[in-house]
């Protein structure tokens, strides 16, 4: 089990801020494979991970990145603080 | 080092003059504050989100880098979220070293590193609609000099 928070317009989009997801994904990029194949709004949302950020367990983090232990997964567009 | 993540508004004036007080060691204090600028597309408020789980501890690793590249006395970074109208206080960094140069670049890269690795995503609402912030090339151009 993983949680799966989204912000900014992931969230619009995936029309959800945060999910519990039974999955077997071995990396993010696999989490991100796995969600697309879900439904078109996952796959819409995703399509271009180029304008993606991803954090694991609150750490800025890439779409290669291992997911073996993690409990948070958090995909959100580049960060406009300041 | 102090960081706060808030809603609430804060007084840049009560803010400067408690920071750094009393400190001999400190010669130099900069401060930046950003505000919530129209930028002509009439906008109502602006709305910032960010990673509840996430903020205060990625802005205290980027006031730690900062304390490590350069001799600061302190340093305070404050950053609100939720619903702004244009000219209210969105932040504020304040920087306190025995020199002006320390204080003046490390207050730089806390606003650089802030504006493109802090989770915070602004999205403008306008009298023609609503729209998220776009990060630009040239912040992320910004982190490269440092």
């Amino acid at each position: 089990m993983i949680d799966v928070v989204y912000f900014a317009w992931v969230r619009e989009r995936i029309g959800l801020p945060k999910e519990r997801i039974e999955t077997d994904a071995r990396t993010v990029a696999e989490l991100v494979a796995e969600l697309r194949r879900r439904e078109p709004r996952y796959d819409a949302a995703f399509a271009d991970v180029s304008a993606l950020r991803v954090a694991v367990d609150q750490q800025l983090s890439d779409f290669d990145a291992s997911l073996a232990g993690a409990r948070e997964v958090a995909f959100f567009p580049p960060m406009t603080g300041g | 080092m102090t960081v706060r993540v808030q809603q609430a508004t804060f007084d840049i004036g009560r803010e400067v003059s408690g920071f750094a007080k009393g400190r001999s060691d400190v010669g130099a204090i900069v401060t930046f504050t950003g505000v919530v600028r129209d930028v002509g597309d009439g906008l109502r408020h602006m709305l910032i989100e960010h990673y509840p789980a996430m903020t205060q501890n990625a802005i205290e690793k980027i006031e730690a880098e900062a304390a490590q590249r350069w001799s600061l006395g302190d340093s305070l970074i404050i950053h609100r979220f939720g619903p702004l109208e244009p000219g209210e206080l969105i932040m504020m960094v304040a920087t306190a070293a025995p020199h002006r140069a320390d204080a003046f670049q490390a207050a730089e890269f806390l606003m650089d590193y802030l504006k493109s690795r802090a989770p915070f995503w602004k999205k403008e609402v306008t009298r023609n609609g609503e729209a998220w912030v776009c990060a630009k090339e040239e912040d992320e151009d910004a982190l490269r000099r440092w």
